[in-house]
């Protein structure tokens, strides 16, 4: 997989160096999650609607066998092919052979997340196919040989005028081209006509695939993702294995809850469904669309995921909202995470699809503050499962030496109410020798991460309990005062 | 003592079972399950001592009473029903205040700018949030000054401050910045984690904005100036 392999602690500093990046991410996910409470706030009940998202996720992965077969019945008998890939590997090797036997040369892609998974762009590539992203926020990561850094806005972290200088290096745009934002997006408008026009396949992902009827959606807020399922003669749709719904009802509730939590809208401006290849035959025969229509299935990790005890983070929607509102997100933005799936809902599943060998410090990346939970369309419980992987990494000896230390003295002292006391009075004491004036400037060892950039109380000479034992002595409950009624 | 103090002006009699030590949320968080049952066992013995209402004058240690005991000694014949009965009678103290003995007015006064921090584990764990609120609404002579983003989280979630303590720093920036634009001379919060994290800032940036844990505010009586 598509991964960042420098530590997290490297990947975290650079993003906290990085003013703009924490400025922009503040602004821009504070007016999203405005965006979304009102768009959800339009939807009369809408916790009822989030409720009935989640039972329809939790149905669909409980039978996920059935709804993949019954899914790729319908879209063979539309004429269709599917192909499931058990590995990465798989995955990019069928779009590769298929684009070699059909002498492709130019593929335009639209936004898809399993693909920057899979690094299908990378392989393409290296077997002479040039790849184009046709989404304006991914042609921009591409052209700056950089990766996505949000799930719904995958461009959050640069400026416009980074842009602007990558549009004049890269695309040999003029002043005039790069003046404001508009003249921009037109120059990358024209820019992509040409490349759809010469294209020979067109790659999507796929937001939900529908199993009654075989067909596959792409929610964007442009339109060149319908461009590029419909121009091409070859269309290629690119699905993680979960992205499944059992009917076109459903569909319709998922579609609700997801463009209300990702940019609070009713409903994502091209909602997109492809229902399968040009038909040909007599009254039936239409003008657009693809000839050929593949979707490649891809399971890279998710079935391990689905066994394991974090199958319910496979109820996701990538809607983005949990990165919205994660104020770790906040300070760090997407790289940091180090893979493609950034913030709270990476923290879970990088680890849960990919194993905690290289990525045990995500779970760490958190406060467990709930905000998360709080807005998942799916309601998926995210700090419950990083609780897990916190205790599974705990359980293989991911722990520093000084956790475990600390926490088995604490606990040992903790069932000892004697000992405890005693080590609380000595702890008391111990701070109260490094305070002036009641607040300590400098802990010694792992705690002086703490003083780093705040000052620690010195703790109370006598606890609650003696004084609570004080007060029953001496008959007093220290309550005499005159309460001024 | 405060926490006392309010109770028993409400007529009530409040007990302090002997041997209390720590409900085990740290060692929870941090992944230390089999550390947290001995803590979550040794609390359920000292509070099954009597089966009046629990009153806890803290989110987290009351959500991890009420919601985590359970799963987290959910294979254990025995104490899986006591942690349920403990679960049970647990309350959070403005929950408790505002919803069991209904009343948001316990004859609190003081002088202040007071803004109110919501503390997370309260906040999204126990849906404390219109209690602490009402409660700081009936205190005689204080004035509210509303926070922004004050469902934040300050940063401190326990080891994550000394674990990642560079992101810690920034969010609780964060946080007090928004303390010190709200105009307030204290701030109050329903849990002593957030306020050790938050008034440790401060402290560090030379404010003068205090932290008070509420039942300190609402035991003070005294507002005569």
């Amino acid at each position: 997989m598509n991964v960042d392999e420098r530590p997290f602690a490297q990947r975290t500093a650079e993003a906290l160096a990085d003013a703009h990046l924490r400025h922009t991410l503040r602004t821009v996910t504070t007016a999203i999650l405005g965006y979304r409470r009102a768009g959800l706030g339009r939807l009369p009940a809408s916790d009822g609607w989030r409720d009935h998202a989640r039972r329809i996720r939790a149905h669909t992965l409980a039978n996920l066998d059935r709804y993949l077969d019954q899914f790729a019945g319908a879209v063979e008998a539309r004429g269709g092919h599917v192909h499931y890939a058990a590995t990465a590997a798989e995955a990019v090797a069928y779009v590769r052979d298929l684009a070699i036997a059909r002498g492709v040369r130019l593929a335009v892609k639209g936004k898809s997340m399993v693909t920057e998974e899979i690094d299908l762009n990378g392989h393409l590539e290296r077997a002479g196919i040039r790849v184009v992203e046709t989404d304006l926020g991914e042609y921009i990561v591409q052209l700056a040989d950089d990766r996505p850094s949000h799930i719904v806005m995958p461009i959050m972290h640069m400026t416009r005028h980074q842009v602007a200088d990558l549009f004049k290096r890269k695309i040999g745009a003029t002043e005039e081209d790069v003046a404001d934002i508009a003249s921009m997006t037109q120059l990358a408008r024209r820019v992509l006509r040409e490349e759809f026009v010469n294209a020979d396949m067109g790659i999507s992902g796929c937001n939900f695939a529908v199993a009654e009827t075989g067909s596959i959606t792409t929610c964007t807020n442009e339109g060149n993702g319908r461009l590029t399922t419909t121009m091409p003669r070859i269309h290629v749709a690119m699905m993680g294995m979960e992205r499944i719904v059992p009917t076109v009802a459903d569909l319709g509730v998922m579609l609700q809850v997801l463009a209300r939590s990702a940019t609070g809208q009713n409903l994502t401006v091209y909602t997109n469904v492809v229902n399968g290849p040009r038909p040909r035959e007599g009254d039936r025969a239409e003008g657009d669309g693809p000839d050929e229509f593949h979707v490649v299935i891809v399971d890279n990790g998710r079935s391990r995921v689905l066994a394991s005890g974090q199958a319910e983070i496979l109820y996701c929607i990538r809607c983005g909202a949990c990165l919205n509102t994660c104020p770790v997100f906040h300070q760090i933005g997407g790289h940091a995470y180090g893979s493609v799936y950034p913030g709270p809902i990476g923290s879970v599943l990088t680890p849960a699809m990919h194993g905690m060998e290289k990525f045990d410090d995500l779970p760490q990346a958190s406060t467990l503050c709930g905000a998360c939970r709080d807005v998942c369309p799916v309601r998926i419980d995210i700090p419950r499962m990083l609780l897990e992987l916190r205790a599974k990494g705990v359980a293989q000896g991911k722990s520093p030496l000084w956790v475990t230390a600390g926490i088995r003295a604490f606990v040992f002292a903790g069932v000892r109410p004697g000992l405890f006391r005693t080590a609380g009075a000595l702890a008391a004491r111990a701070s109260r020798m490094l305070a002036r004036g009641g607040w300590i400037r400098r802990l010694p060892g792992h705690l002086s991460a703490w003083t780093r950039s705040r000052d620690f109380p010195a703790l109370a000479a006598t606890s609650f309990q003696e004084r609570w034992e004080d007060a029953k002595t001496a008959g007093v409950r220290d309550n005499r005062e005159n309460p001024a009624r | 003592m405060s926490v006392v103090r309010v109770l028993e002006r409400l007529g009530l009699q409040v007990e302090c079972p002997a041997g209390q030590t720590c409900c085990g949320q740290p060692a929870f968080n941090a992944g230390y399950l089999d550390e947290a049952r001995a803590l979550a066992r040794h609390t359920i013995d000292v509070l099954s001592r009597s089966d009046a209402p629990i009153v806890v004058p803290s989110g987290s240690c009351a959500d991890m009473v009420i919601h985590q005991y359970a799963s987290l000694l959910r294979d254990d014949g025995v104490y899986a029903r006591k942690a349920e009965a403990v679960a049970g009678r647990t309350y959070e103290l403005t929950q408790f205040l505002v919803d069991v003995m209904g009343t948001a007015d316990v004859g609190a006064a003081c002088h202040g700018r007071l803004a109110y921090h919501a503390c997370c584990h309260g906040l999204r764990g126990l849906n404390v949030r219109r209690e602490p609120e009402a409660l700081l609404d009936a205190v005689t002579h204080a004035t509210i000054c509303p926070l922004a983003e004050s469902d934040v989280c300050c940063g401190f979630g326990g080891l994550f401050s000394v674990k990642l303590p560079d992101i810690s720093a920034a969010m609780l920036d964060r946080k007090l910045d928004r303390i010190e634009e709200s105009g307030a001379d204290t701030v109050v919060v329903t849990d002593v984690s957030c306020a050790l994290h938050i008034e440790g800032g401060l402290r560090r940036r030379g404010s003068t904005v205090r932290v008070r844990h509420i039942a300190d505010v609402l035991a003070e009586t005294g507002a005569a100036r």
